[in-house]
């Protein structure tokens, strides 16, 4: 599937593809996105580039093993319950923080904001490990 | 206070390793604080316990199924409870010294002191929940000890053995368990012990009786459950010194005294507990004249010597119990030091084969006198506590018929074996000419003697120095606790000439003739057990190959390893699921009313209808999927339409993603354009799909044909933006007001991807194995955890 016409499109398609993904990913607590939408928009990015490109290529942009990618969102997403435990309220409740970076403009950040990062990495990752390990020649 | 004192050792045990790695074996002197505080601060509840006090202590823990974490001391509970921490005192320093320089010891004292926190929460339980839990943590770090040299086969296999049986055993006590905390109301021993009369005449006694049995003769090593505890010497020496016969084996003991005011003195108990009590003395002692490993002969002495406790436990009156509380206590004395000693002349000689040592006492006069001493004390000779022990046995049998007369003969026998036994041990090795072991020999450390001779002068001491003090303050409480009644206690070393003594006389008589004709009794012992030539370690395996065949056969039954099967299997019981009900009980839904179609919204049906045809008459398998894709891409149009963007969204990227994964997956895998599937399945397959379709579809117009309750969306719509800052609302639901069901959706997922990950490993490196010819059936995880980590480096 590696036409020339592939090959050479992909590279600005994926940017374009995880950039958007990105966006889904943190303006979805108002407009139709979040986490698990965004993680797929990213993972058929990824997988769309191995299919072009081969699979070395995107290992070696994603760095880290894309299961360990996966398990570190876990981790995220879990830890982002327990600040709501020093506020003395149940695990994983919001908790919100609203600071000024310019004057009139506030930025909401938030412990939901984590979480759905971190499901948005374990998306990413367990869906990327499937599909490169089944683009992978034997 | 007590239920932080159980705890104690395993927080103790999280630090060994540290401990350990900081100091090396000196840490034991450390950790030999733990046991030492916990019994000097036990010592606090010997005078209330003396005056016949009972403390309880509660803590609710499952208030709803009557379990509570909570503990009674009395005198039965509290003598034991000194045992486990005073032996385990000498046993955690003595480790120290055996295992120097092991580069496991921090993990070897760590599961030591676990144990020891685990006996000592089952002896002090007193809700039989968390006494059972205690019980099966008791188990499992036993199983941990024994196979602590886990590179070796055998002392896997011992480990797996033991964990097997008693893990068995103990599920079976928890039936018991169950059923009298039912009979009975309550799980507190404290309350249950005074309704013992309502539990003998109850309908199910004797079922409760062969449940608790079970644990018991298990955790106690009884014929014929006894085999794991020989095999289990292939632990380290202190863990045998310990688990397997100072404490851990005695958890059954435990157990029969411990209900015996419940279940004891029945019939049924007089019957069963003699049969397998005499019968695993008697199978025990032939086995350890039969041995020549010094530690086997002590653990096969051990075995005996349960045997002998079952036995006088169910002799039923008062003089049994106090034999046996007294033996008890000297056994745990004398066994103790004997393994220890046993260890230390393996650890500094390099053999215990009886056979091949002479004349150490000159080598190792500390080590010959507490064997010597030790050895005195189970041979039950005076002025000992085993002499007690013994006296107090015998008095037991010459009151009654004609089984106590058995009894008293078996009782004979069984201890003029261990006479001999314990004298070969104690003589044969320290005296005669000097033989040159294996190892240049010389007296063991520190750590290495001092449990065994102070646990054997213990054994001296108590009974000649102490006797007034140990009778009122553990013996008379324990005996009382066992018995559930107040019982007279009145010990001497000399109570005159009586048949008590006479029956000892003959019994050291007949010892000494053991002892002299030694060889030739292991000799015709032997052609015994090998003309018989079966025991139940060999039935043990027997049983395990039978349950590996069964379970490989149904499992080949079960599995096919064809997903179509799976497939088939599951959506078969789906359509059933969803079909049945609604026929059933006439609950179909009405004939539902189509409404007005707006063009576009009839075109997207009208794509579905065609996907679905299209899907249908597909010739190949690749076409049929990418078919599929276009019922996605279609409902997702539909979810758009009407209102759910969110849904929609997600839908198409499922969509997008499920086809490529599973294109990828058809091309990987090479499998056959065409599905090869003949005209039966076909329609079989078409049949349960048009089922599931159908009970879906109307499950799914039965329930919109109800009043939709809108409460939970007004209350989403009220507050998302409101208190969660966020006007998605499905995405509000899925990171803050439903945060916990994503955490565990997402756990799914990356268990998926790890899962997925392997069986595409597993697969290829099956594949790279095949191109290499070589056919290592093992070695597949192996490898993909080497590409994997290969990976992560690149």
């Amino acid at each position: 599937m590696n036409t020339l016409i592939l090959r050479t499109i992909v590279p600005i398609l994926t940017s374009l593809m995880v950039i958007y993904s990105i966006i889904v990913l943190l303006s979805g607590h108002n407009q139709p996105g979040g986490g698990f939408i965004g993680g797929l928009i990213a993972a058929s990015a990824f997988a769309l580039y191995g299919i072009a490109c081969g699979v070395a290529p995107v290992r070696r942009a994603l760095y880290f093993h894309p299961i360990s990618i996966s398990g570190f969102g876990m981790f995220l997403a879990a830890l982002s319950g327990f600040p709501s435990l020093y506020e003395h309220v149940p695990y994983l409740t919001g908790l919100w923080w609203f600071p000024e970076i310019a004057k009139g403009v506030e930025v909401p950040l938030s412990t939901p904001l984590i979480f759905d990062i971190g499901v948005w990495l374990v998306v990413v990752g367990s869906l990327v490990s499937i599909a490169l390990a089944l683009e992978e020649k034997v | 206070m007590i239920g932080f004192a159980v705890l104690t050792p395993f927080f103790a045990a999280l630090f060994a390793p540290l401990l350990v790695y900081l100091i090396g074996h000196r840490a034991a002197w450390i950790l030999a604080i733990v046991p030492g505080y916990l019994a000097y601060r036990l010592l606090e509840f010997t005078a209330p316990v003396a005056r016949g006090e009972r403390i309880l202590q509660s803590h609710s823990w499952l208030e709803g199924f009557q379990v509570n974490y909570s503990f009674m001391i009395d005198g039965l509970s509290l003598t034991f409870a000194f045992l486990i921490l005073g032996i385990g005192f000498f046993i955690v320093i003595y480790a120290g010294g055996y295992l120097k320089g092991h580069p496991h010891l921090g993990r070897f004292l760590a599961t030591l002191l676990a144990f020891m926190g685990s006996m000592l929460g089952l002896v002090l339980a007193d809700n039989l929940i968390t006494l059972f839990v205690f019980w099966e943590l008791t188990s499992i770090t036993s199983f941990l000890l024994i196979g602590f040299d886990h590179e070796r086969m055998a002392a896997r296999r011992a480990a797996l053995q033991a964990l097997i049986i008693t893990g068995l055993g103990g599920l079976v006590m928890l039936a018991g368990f169950a059923l009298i905390g039912i009979v009975g109301g309550t799980f507190e021993l404290s309350e249950l012990l005074t309704k013992g009369d309502e539990i003998k005449q109850h309908g199910l006694y004797s079922l409760m009786f062969w449940l608790v049995m079970a644990g018991a003769f298990t955790k106690s090593a009884q014929v014929p459950f006894h085999s794991w505890l020989p095999n289990a010497m292939e632990a380290p020496t202190p863990v045998s010194a310990y688990l397997h016969s100072a404490t851990m084996v005695k958890a059954g003991v435990y157990l029969l005294m411990r209900t015996y005011p419940m279940l004891g003195e029945t019939d049924l108990w007089e019957t069963v507990l003699p049969i397998f009590g005499g019968t695993t003395l008697i199978v025990g002692t032939v086995l350890a004249v039969r041995d020549t490993d010094m530690k086997l002969m002590l653990a096969y002495t051990t075995v005996a010597s349960l045997g002998l406790l079952v036995m006088m436990l169910g002799v039923g009156n008062e003089r049994a119990v106090e034999g046996a509380v007294l033996y008890l206590v000297a056994h745990s004395f004398f066994k103790g030091a004997l393994f220890m000693v046993v260890g230390t002349v393996d650890h500094e000689a390099g053999t215990r084969q009886i056979d091949k040592l002479s004349g150490l006492r000159s080598a190792m006069p500390i080590t010959a006198l507490a064997a010597m001493l030790a050895a005195l004390s189970m041979c039950g000779l005076p002025p000992f506590v085993g002499f007690l022990a013994k006296e107090s046995i015998y008095h037991a049998v010459t009151h009654g018929g004609w089984h106590e007369g058995i009894i008293a003969g078996v009782a004979i026998i069984g201890n003029a074996l261990m006479f001999g036994v314990a004298a070969s041990i104690a003589i044969r090795p320290f005296t005669g000419k000097w033989v040159d072991p294996p190892k240049a020999v010389h007296e063991g450390s520190v750590m290495l003697v001092l449990g065994p001779i102070v646990l054997s002068i213990l054994g001296l001491a108590t009974a000649l120095f102490v006797l007034e003090m140990m009778q009122a303050h553990f013996f008379k409480p324990m005996i009382s606790a066992v018995a559930g009644q107040d019982v007279a206690v009145d010990l001497h070393l000399w109570g005159g000439l009586n048949p008590a003594l006479v029956l000892s006389v003959l019994t050291v008589g007949l010892g000494l003739f053991v002892f002299v004709y030694f060889k030739k009794f292991r000799k015709a012992f032997d052609g015994i057990l090998n003309f018989i030539g079966w025991g139940p370690d060999k039935g043990f395996d027997q049983a395990i190959c039978v349950l590996g065949f069964v379970a490989r056969h149904v499992t080949r039954l079960l599995q096919s390893g064809e997903m179509r099967t799976y497939m088939r299997a599951t959506l078969f019981v789906v359509a059933i699921t969803l079909l049945w009900p609604m026929y059933q009980f006439e609950v179909w839904p009405l004939r539902p009313q189509f409404p007005e179609l707006r063009l576009w919204e009839a075109g997207v049906f009208g794509i579905l209808a065609v996907g679905i045809l299209q899907v249908i008459f597909s010739k190949t398998r690749l076409t049929a999927i990418v078919s599929l894709g276009i019922q996605g891409f279609s409902v997702a149009l539909i979810f758009m339409m009407f209102g759910a963007p969110d849904l929609s969204f997600t839908q198409f990227m499922v969509e997008t993603l499920s086809v490529v994964i599973i294109a990828l997956v058809l091309t990987r895998l090479r499998l056959m354009q065409h599905d090869g599937r003949g005209p039966a399945a076909f329609l079989f397959d078409g049949l349960v799909a048009i089922g599931v379709g159908v009970g879906m579809g109307a499950l799914l117009m039965a329930i919109t044909e109800a009043p939709l309750d809108m409460r939970l969306s007004e209350f989403f719509s009220t507050y998302s933006a409101a208190i969660a800052h966020g006007r998605n609302i499905v995405n509000v639901i899925l990171v803050d007001f439903r945060a916990l069901d994503t955490l565990g959706e997402i756990t799914v997922v990356l268990i998926t991807g790890v899962a997925a990950l392997a069986l595409i490993r597993v697969r290829s490196s099956e594949k790279a194995d095949e191109k290499t010819t070589s056919t290592m059936t093992g070695g597949s995880d192996a490898e993909g955890e080497n590409a994997l980590a290969g990976k992560d480096a690149s």
